[in-house]
């Protein structure tokens, strides 16, 4: 390891652990912004993960969110709820296998179009199983507090941060870099870019799963419409590119103060978040196309630029 | 017999749908995903027309077209055309396309519902049965369904036979050689995309008629507008009108005999299927 990388393992360590203390502050309202954050973060981050490199912009958040949520409604009756974690995963992976089998290796245009309505078809289908078996909805009884969940969310952050570095580092991250940069480059390399795509998109798969399956106790009462909530999806492409998808920390820098925006704009005009998520797309587009991070990136390279000719 | 009338009734209007978001995508070559919310604003002034001052929906179609055909040429010329002139691959273009229409989706969403609420819209216009070979049908479906005929037919011509039709075409298949042969690129672009969200409002018109819509609706819409249009191959009329009306049965199909609720899953099997076996659509060829 190098000097700037020990120095950056220490910082990550450090904020984790300040993180960590969040609950001993007091205030409920603090903590609950609290879970929200950690689990934007998480789902933020890992979203990037995959779509940082590759430029697929995928709107299946919500489809593995509802799926993790789901694994936990059903199987809490007959599973330990630890168990249900990693069930979670694999189900949220095979998920991802079968959409990016489909569709990864056709053009970004295809996967935009069949995750957009991923979320919205087994929310169909959920509900007619349910009217099929006359069941309506699921109660998630633990006794799992929300000082719980967010150390639970804070935990699968620290794995997506530590699994990010390593696949970056790998060289199935230096493929995926190839593959964004130019596509037709990489195939002639020799790198199966399908079979690179698919793995990527297993993993933020897999973390949105988790994520959904950590946050239902939250809910207590589960429903089709609940869980797969399509505004989730935007909300987390939003906050990733807002804050930037270049750095494995970007994601991180939209999502707060993208959380502090919608918390008051919901809290003052609710009929307005939908056109807050509109504007905000349009100001990433023109304004921030690479987000926070980008424009951080810029602002040092002129400081460093003025030092030179000083 | 029954389901096979009424999905081709359905995937008649969906066909227009779909030629509107056709000539966007396949030959403006912009992802337009505030398609739909055209069509709801196109629904939503034939109710109002015909609520407030009991203006056929029909009527409604000529004052809805031009409205939708300006309202889309100020946004290809004011957000999309920055994005063609900056982007360095055409990859580039693409997701900044997808994101900005669907910033603009969500914004008019957002003043849909600001300005007019959240509630679902309906209006009861000639809603009489007709019968045909021994089966009845909703009046209103027929007449939806032969004014898309029409406005689909007008166009078929229209890309055939006039030059900017034709050039059009060409803007489809080549949009660099076009270019080269003297065919104003960025001009016929923004015409294409203008008509495209004037024929999607005048679908609007019409399948408000006998669907109710309401604000959020919108984006259903542009998804099965966009199976619809790479079912028939991007960039491809016939195709185009050959998947709505497959669209259109199977849909109806799915209704009748399993679940009015899962009439998404059934076009989302067909795109399944489309997306694993012919990726270039029904009629396209493969690409070299």
């Amino acid at each position: 390891m190098t000097g700037t990388e020990t120095r950056n393992l220490a910082l990550a360590v450090a904020l984790f652990v300040a993180a960590a203390w969040l609950p001993f502050l007091g205030g409920a309202y603090l903590l609950t912004l609290g879970v929200t954050i950690a689990m934007y973060t998480v789902l933020a981050t890992s979203w990037a993960l995959f779509s940082g490199p590759t430029h697929y912009i995928s709107l299946a958040t919500a489809a593995f969110f509802g799926l993790g949520t789901y694994t936990t409604g059903l199987g809490i009756e007959h599973l330990d709820y630890w168990l249900l974690l990693p069930i979670a995963a694999i189900l949220g992976a095979v998920l991802a296998a079968l959409v990016g089998l489909a569709t990864l290796r056709l053009s970004g245009v295809y996967f935009v179009i069949f995750t957009l309505g991923l979320a919205e078809l087994i929310r169909q289908l959920v509900t007619w199983s349910q009217n099929v078996s006359g069941q309506k909805g699921l109660y998630v009884l633990t006794d799992l507090t929300e000082v719980h969940i967010y150390w639970q969310l804070l935990g699968l952050a620290a794995i997506v941060y530590l699994g990010g570095w390593l696949i970056g580092r790998s060289r199935l991250g230096f493929a995926l870099r190839i593959i964004g940069d130019d596509e037709e480059v990489a195939r002639h390399s020799g790198i199966n870019t399908a079979r690179a795509k698919i793995l990527l998109f297993m993993v933020s798969g897999a973390a949105a799963s988790v994520t959904g399956a950590i946050l239902a106790p939250r809910y207590i009462y589960i429903e089709p419409a609940l869980a797969f909530t399509p505004m989730l999806s935007f909300q987390v492409v939003i906050m990733a590119l807002l804050g930037g998808t270049g750095r494995l920390w970007g994601p991180v820098v939209g999502v707060i103060p993208f959380t502090f925006l919608w918390e008051a704009i919901s809290a003052s005009f609710p009929n307005q978040t939908t056109l807050l998520l509109g504007v905000s797309f349009l100001v990433i587009v023109y304004l921030l196309p690479k987000g926070f991070v980008g424009l951080l990136v810029a602002i040092r390279q002129r400081l460093d630029a003025r030092e030179g000719f000083a | 017999m029954d389901i096979l009338f009424t999905g081709l009734l359905l995937g008649g209007t969906y066909a227009l749908i779909a030629m509107g978001l056709n000539l966007q995508y396949g030959m403006a070559r912009i992802m337009n995903l505030a398609n739909g919310e055209f069509l709801v604003a196109g629904g939503f002034a034939a109710f109002w027309f015909f609520t407030a001052a009991g203006v056929s929906p029909l009527l409604t179609v000529f004052v809805v077209a031009p409205l939708a055909f300006a309202a889309n040429w100020l946004i290809y010329v004011v957000f999309l055309r920055p994005l063609v002139r900056r982007a360095k691959s055409h990859g580039q273009l693409e997701v900044d396309a997808i994101l900005t229409t669907f910033g603009l989706a969500f914004v008019l969403v957002g003043l849909k519902l600001a300005f007019f609420g959240g509630d679902y819209f309906s209006y009861s216009y000639l809603a009489r049965p007709v019968t045909f070979i021994g089966e009845t049908y909703a009046l209103n479906r027929v007449v939806a369904f032969v004014a898309a005929v029409i406005i689909c037919g007008g166009l078929w011509l229209w890309l055939n036979t006039t030059r900017a039709g034709i050039s059009i075409r060409a803007i489809a298949v080549a949009p660099d050689s076009a270019r080269l042969v003297g065919i104003n690129v960025t001009r016929l672009s923004a015409l294409a995309f203008a008509l495209g969200g004037a024929v999607t409002a005048v679908g609007g018109a019409l399948v408000s008629t006998f669907l109710t819509l309401d604000a959020s609706t919108g984006v259903l819409f542009t998804l099965k507008a966009l199976i619809i249009v790479i079912m028939g191959g991007v960039g491809d009329v016939r195709g185009t009108i050959v998947a709505a009306l497959m669209l259109g049965i199977l849909e109806t199909f799915v209704a009748t005999v399993f679940d009015p609720g899962l009439t998404l899953a059934a076009a989302y099997l067909l795109f399944v299927l489309i997306l694993l076996f012919r990726p270039q659509g029904l009629f396209g060829r493969r690409q070299a």
